[in-house]
């Protein structure tokens, strides 16, 4: 379904005279199938927002695609976002692929109700001949994400958090794309709307059939709703793999710490967090990104960065620790 | 550390926001008639949770003296502090209680420098015998940063995790005996949030430090509070110490909340949908319970009268189904 290849997205600057590059996304290779839900973590600041941007080919500078190519293919046609422009990209935004932004709830028009808001979403795509249909759909939509109707009559201020971020993504799915990429769709609501949010989001890309990225940094998030968790540190994919082994048997030392560091309820056990703090990303340390702060550091994690390597089915891990000891395996 | 009297009583505390027009003006309570004591043997941390709307912000407001109560009173070491006239009396409340913000990015003035800032709360905090330098320094390694390492610095130059712990050092400084925090580490990234809560723990435990502890994640309460307060529509539904309440809830509300926590789990997928709240403010008004709408267990009484108090397995449990008739209705 989509395809990224060594995606390099740099945010370059240049300010009297002195260029800086900041390497948010810093060599991200991934494959995402049709019908699965792929999830991305990390920090904040390790690239997954400017990642799950590129993938929607939504840069504009300073953000520039130094190298790499993002390849969907739609209706049996591929079509590299990266290199696209104007119309052509305005065919696919929306109907094919879709975009949640982080608070998406906030960019409903304050003074149009929300039918208003539906109405221009969907003249912006397919020219609206029959005031009636459009009615009919706009209502049909909202029934079938379990949203009551009279929402098309309120102003954005009349509804709650979380029913404002339901009709955002009611009118991000308003045209079954086959891609919804979701950037931390529930940060801010409470768990229990949260729960209510997620299970809309599963819902309509079981029904569609459609392949959903969602990025967080809430751990919980992916191992309720991902079949594929992909860790990212420092502008890199440090692991990928299915949702029960990253979370039964993690292997990055970074991926390790964070899920050890979770509290759990039954459990009072002392957790610490990770020494130190992220890279900045204009000036990442050499060879592994993640080794000033890692307690298994070797010479070689500071010279050399780790390639993306498989190390099972669907799994890939980043690090010389455990790809030497599987090649040791192996041999 | 005894005390006679407990530091803090919550006495029958509502607060009433008007809604509607100049017509069909009614009332709704934010917080309505709750009731809590803090800390009666020593110091303690006391956990409010809940959806948002649940009043459990407007609660720890009141009991800052940022908002005026409408109804009840609020006793702080045996001071009704809703008599506080003068200055002097004010900064000496200002002095025992300390709040800690969300956002730290938004608790700094961003054009002030951090030690700059430090210097003038212990100015305004004055204690005789140490001087500024001195109490700056100690409260910032209790937070494990360093004078010199935040000095001259910018609010922007120092990370979120940084901030809010600075911001917890700044809190310190008046050597309070109770500290607000609401919703401390959900701007914090995951792999330094164990850092911030772990010195919340070693506060109460090492200084005597009691905290109100306001978050809707469930896990980090668990992991450091002793008791927990459930809230829902500005009443506390259920109280109890945490092992209890999170283990095993009785409220069908925190029932509800404990199990749309997102786990980070392998095996952690939900299966059957919950519903939401479709119209919010329809629900404080509501006569009789104000969860039964959304409630499983729901009894003919609970939309007719509010259910009491009924102390159940050593916590207090604000349902019919606990309570005189509903009682026996079940049974």
């Amino acid at each position: 379904m989509l395809k990224v290849e060594n995606l390099k997205a740099y945010y370059q600057t240049e300010m009297y005279g002195v260029s800086r590059n900041v390497r948010a996304v810093d060599g991200v290779s991934l494959e995402l199938q049709k019908n699965e839900v792929y999830g991305i973590a990390g920090e904040s600041s390790c690239g997954k927002t400017t990642l799950i941007r590129t993938l929607f080919g939504a840069f504009d500078p300073p953000l520039r695609v130094v190298e790499g190519t993002v390849t969907y293919s739609l209706d049996g046609e591929s079509v590299d976002v990266t290199k696209i422009q104007g119309e052509r990209l305005r065919q696919i935004r929306w109907k094919q692929v879709s975009y949640i932004l982080q608070g998406s709830m906030s960019l409903l028009n304050p003074v149009r109700k929300i039918r208003k808001t539906f109405w221009d979403f969907t003249r912006a795509h397919e020219p609206i001949t029959d005031a009636e249909k459009f009615e009919a759909m706009a209502r049909n939509h909202l029934n079938r994400l379990g949203l009551p109707a009279q929402v098309l009559d309120s102003y954005p201020h009349q509804l709650s958090g979380g029913m404002k971020q339901r009709v955002a993504i009611a009118l991000a799915t308003l045209f079954e794309p086959k891609v919804i990429l979701a950037d931390e769709p529930t940060t801010a609501l409470d768990v229990i709307v949260q729960r209510g949010v997620l299970q809309l989001l599963k819902r309509i890309q079981r029904e569609t059939q459609s392949t959903l990225v969602i990025v967080t940094h809430d751990m919980g998030i992916h191992a309720n709703i991902a079949d594929r968790v992909a860790i990212m540190y420092a502008g890199r994919i440090v692991e990928e793999g299915r949702v029960k082994h990253i979370f039964g048997d993690p292997l990055h030392p970074y991926t390790k710490h964070l899920i050890e560091s979770l509290p759990k309820i039954g459990d009072k056990s002392t957790r610490t967090s990770i020494p130190g703090a992220p890279p900045n990303l204009g000036d990442p340390p050499p060879g592994c990104r993640f080794h000033p702060r890692c307690p298994y550091a070797e010479p070689i994690c500071r010279r050399e960065s780790p390639h993306l390597a498989a190390v099972a089915n669907d799994r890939r891990v980043a690090c010389f620790l455990v790809t030497t000891k599987e090649n040791a395996h192996v041999s | 550390m005894s005390r006679n009297e407990p530091l803090l009583v919550i006495d029958k505390v509502s607060k009433f926001y008007p809604v509607g027009g100049l017509f069909s003006r009614t009332r709704i309570a934010a917080v309505s008639d709750v009731s809590l004591t803090m800390a009666e043997s020593g110091p303690e941390i006391l956990t409010l949770a809940g959806e948002s709307g649940s009043g459990k912000t407007t609660l720890a407001r009141m009991v800052l003296r940022l908002i005026e109560l409408s109804e009840g009173r609020i006793l702080f070491n045996g001071r009704d502090i809703t008599t506080i006239r003068t200055r002097e009396e004010q900064m000496e409340f200002m002095r025992a209680v300390q709040p800690i913000f969300q956002n730290p990015f938004e608790a700094f003035n961003p054009l002030k420098r951090i030690d700059s800032y430090l210097t003038e709360t212990a100015n305004n905090y004055s204690v005789e015998g140490a001087s500024a330098e001195q109490r700056i320094n100690s409260a910032l390694e209790l937070v494990g940063l360093s004078v010199s390492g935040v000095r001259g610095r910018y609010p922007h130059e120092l990370s979120g995790g940084q901030l809010q712990r600075v911001s917890v050092a700044r809190a310190l400084l008046a050597s309070p005996l109770l500290l607000v925090a609401d919703e401390p580490v959900s701007m914090v990234d995951a792999s330094l949030r164990m850092s911030i809560v772990n010195l919340f723990r070693e506060l109460k435990e090492k200084h005597g430090v009691s905290i109100i502890y306001i978050t809707h994640d469930l896990a980090t309460a668990y992991y450091i509070s002793d008791r927990i307060a459930i809230m829902q529509r500005g009443c506390i539904v259920e109280i109890g110490p945490v092992g209890k309440v999170l283990m095993e809830p009785l409220h069908p509300y925190a029932k509800l909340l404990r199990e749309s926590l997102l786990e980070p789990r392998a095996d952690a997928a939900w299966n059957e949908e919950i519903t939401l709240a479709s119209i919010e403010t329809e629900e404080f008004v509501r006569q009789g319970c104000k969860f039964a709408e959304r409630c499983e267990s729901r009894l003919p009484i609970c939309q007719t009268s509010e259910p009491p108090y009924s102390v159940v397995d050593g916590r207090e449990v604000k349902c019919w189904l606990y309570a005189g008739e509903g009682k026996k209705a079940v049974v």
